[in-house]
């Protein structure tokens, strides 16, 4: 009787070994191949020529997909240096354009110089700071880098790492 | 060894015992009389949920899940040249809306009835399971044809998971397979839709099913009817005297008569009014770069949508959007509290329960409201509104305990 009772105790812990290895390794897989592909993950970079962004009018460009604003300030200084840079004279805010509340894209009103979220209310000033509604912190500002007047989306460059440095 | 037969029936009753097995689930399965129309609400979701996977059958063929052919598949090909494709299509449409509805009638007359305690727990969990992944199913599907509403409720619904403490960015990366809603998302989501939330459905309804068979069904009065005793009286001839009959055929033939009823109105719906279920702004193409000036859930889905839009404050250290979050996960499982929040251990229906009766009220006319203000934009003297409807909400599922104790009390000094 003993013996089969080890029989057993091997055969459960054999079933109990396989389903624990074969479970993990098929949940690995399945989560991976959920994982964004390879060609997702290296996607391009997004050169921008600033001077087509107008005074005070709302350029967007795209940039993975996602909708990039570029506000000329239509001033020559900066007055927020972690929302503002400067380049060629001109005053510039580069943001994502997706509210960070749930990812619509808000719109500008250029009256008002503010950015109004329609789907759930959100606001944000020219700078892209959240002043109204649910967004829990400012539009996100896209990794850029600067060179003459133009801008390559996607690579960090001095410019990017002053607007995001924490100090 | 099996004996011989002249029959088919008798052939499989040899083979499968299905004699046995029709005695079991349909004949000697018992349901009480002192019931109404409002129990054929289980049966119509069978119909409906058959009608779905029917109708989905067929614009499974001609549908194409990618971003470039999506939206004319669904729009030209099943539209205009498939015989019957844009019936299908609005049948498919009108019946996933309308299974909502039929939900919504079927959990309040639950909770009306007192049908989801003592015993019935199971029977409420399970179904509440089910509304979870049909919310789900209908999600999925409603991204399938890749129109401007596809995409925007895709943007915002993925973006809820960004909320979730430090893996939220890059779980909604994970769940789009990309850094926004794709190729990759649209596959993914038809995957879901045509297979495994369909799957898990099937499994959860046999789930729902089998829940009934211990505690029985409920009936108007809540009154406990001892289910051997009352079918050995059926079985003996005294048909009259019962409180019982077999679901089939007595049962069922009622829930036939109900069906056909609603399916005049079903139809009604898919020949003349089918719009509701398609929204106009849909038949634009998906467009990454532009949000359509005012989103919405589909009707079904505004009350919880407006609770979550309710707090649009940030609530101490706590910010707007998590307080929404947070609000919006609470109204995901409160309905699924209910069995546990009601302390009044008695099954009465709600008009012999004086302070629940009120409360079912104002939960009706709060969800009423929520609904109403979800679909309208969030602005000025709308978002209070949607505040004080999003708190009266989350307040009177927290009050339910207390309330419940003050009737168990009431009914004690009868």
């Amino acid at each position: 009787m003993s013996v089969d009772k080890k029989r057993r105790d091997f055969s459960g812990m054999l079933l109990g070994g396989v389903a624990l290895v074969g479970g993990a390794s098929v949940g690995y897989g399945v989560k991976s191949a959920w994982d964004p592909l390879p060609s997702v993950m290296s996607a391009g970079f997004t050169t921008v020529d600033m001077s087509k962004a107008k005074a005070g009018k709302l350029y967007v460009v795209e940039w993975r997909g996602k909708p990039i604003f570029i506000l000329n300030k239509n001033k020559s200084s900066v007055e927020d240096d972690k929302r503002e840079f400067t380049i060629e004279g001109n005053t510039y805010s580069v943001m994502i354009g997706l509210c960070t509340h749930l990812g619509c894209i808000p719109a500008y009103i250029e009256k008002n110089k503010k950015f109004k979220c329609a789907c759930h209310g959100g606001e944000f000033d020219s700078n892209g700071m959240q002043t109204f509604g649910p967004p829990p912190r400012p539009l996100d500002i896209p990794p850029f880098k600067v060179n003459g007047n133009i801008i390559t989306l996607g690579e960090k460059g001095e410019e990017y790492n002053k607007l995001t440095s924490k100090a | 060894m099996v004996k011989e037969t002249d029959n088919l029936i008798d052939w499989l009753d040899e083979r499968l015992a299905v004699k046995k097995l029709v005695k079991v689930l349909m004949t000697e399965y018992w349901v009480p009389k002192n019931v109404n129309f409002l129990w054929a609400m289980g049966a119509l979701l069978v119909t409906l949920f058959s009608v779905l996977f029917i109708s989905g059958i067929v614009l499974l063929m001609y549908y194409k899940p990618d971003v470039n052919l999506a939206f004319d598949s669904v729009n030209y090909t099943i539209m205009h040249e498939v015989a019957y494709g844009w019936l299908f299509r609005n049948v498919h449409a009108v019946s996933a809306s309308v299974i909502f509805l039929i939900m919504y009638i079927h959990m309040f007359v639950g909770i009306y009835y007192g049908s989801y305690k003592s015993g019935r727990e199971m029977i409420w969990i399970s179904g509440m399971l089910l509304f979870f992944i049909f919310s789900a199913e209908a999600f999925s599907g409603y991204m399938l044809p890749w129109g401007q509403m596809s995409y925007w409720a895709a943007q915002v619904i993925t973006n809820l998971f960004g909320g979730i403490p430090i893996i939220g960015d890059s779980l909604v990366v994970w769940i789009r397979g990309n850094f926004f809603v794709a190729d990759a998302t649209l596959t993914r989501f038809f995957m879901l839709h045509v297979v495994l939330l369909p799957v898990v459905i099937m499994g959860i309804i046999v789930l729902h099913f089998y829940s009934l068979r211990v505690p029985h069904v409920n009936n108007q009065d809540g009154e406990e009817v001892d289910f051997d005793k009352e079918a050995e009286k059926y079985m003996a001839g005294k048909v009259k005297e019962a409180k019982v009959v077999p679901f089939w055929p007595v049962f069922l033939s009622k829930d036939f008569a109900v069906i056909s009823t609603f399916l005049v109105f079903f139809f009604y719906l898919v020949f003349f009014h089918y719009s509701f279920a398609l929204d106009p702004i849909n038949f634009d193409p998906a467009d990454n770069m532009k949000t359509p000036p005012h989103i919405y859930p589909e009707w079904y889905f505004l009350w919880s949508y407006e609770v979550m839009r309710g707090f649009f404050f940030d609530i101490g250290p706590i910010s707007a959007f998590d307080v929404g979050l947070i609000a919006f996960g609470f109204a995901n499982v409160a309905f699924l509290l209910i069995p546990f929040l009601d302390k009044d251990k008695s099954i009465r229906p709600a008009h012999k329960r004086p302070l629940f009766k009120i409360w079912y009220i104002l939960l009706i006319v709060d969800l009423v409201i929520l609904t109403t203000y979800g679909k309208l934009p969030p602005t000025g003297t709308n978002a209070y509104i949607g505040f004080v409807a999003a708190s009266v909400f989350i307040l009177l599922f927290v009050m339910l305990p207390t309330i419940t104790r003050r009737d168990a009390k009431t009914k004690g000094e009868e």
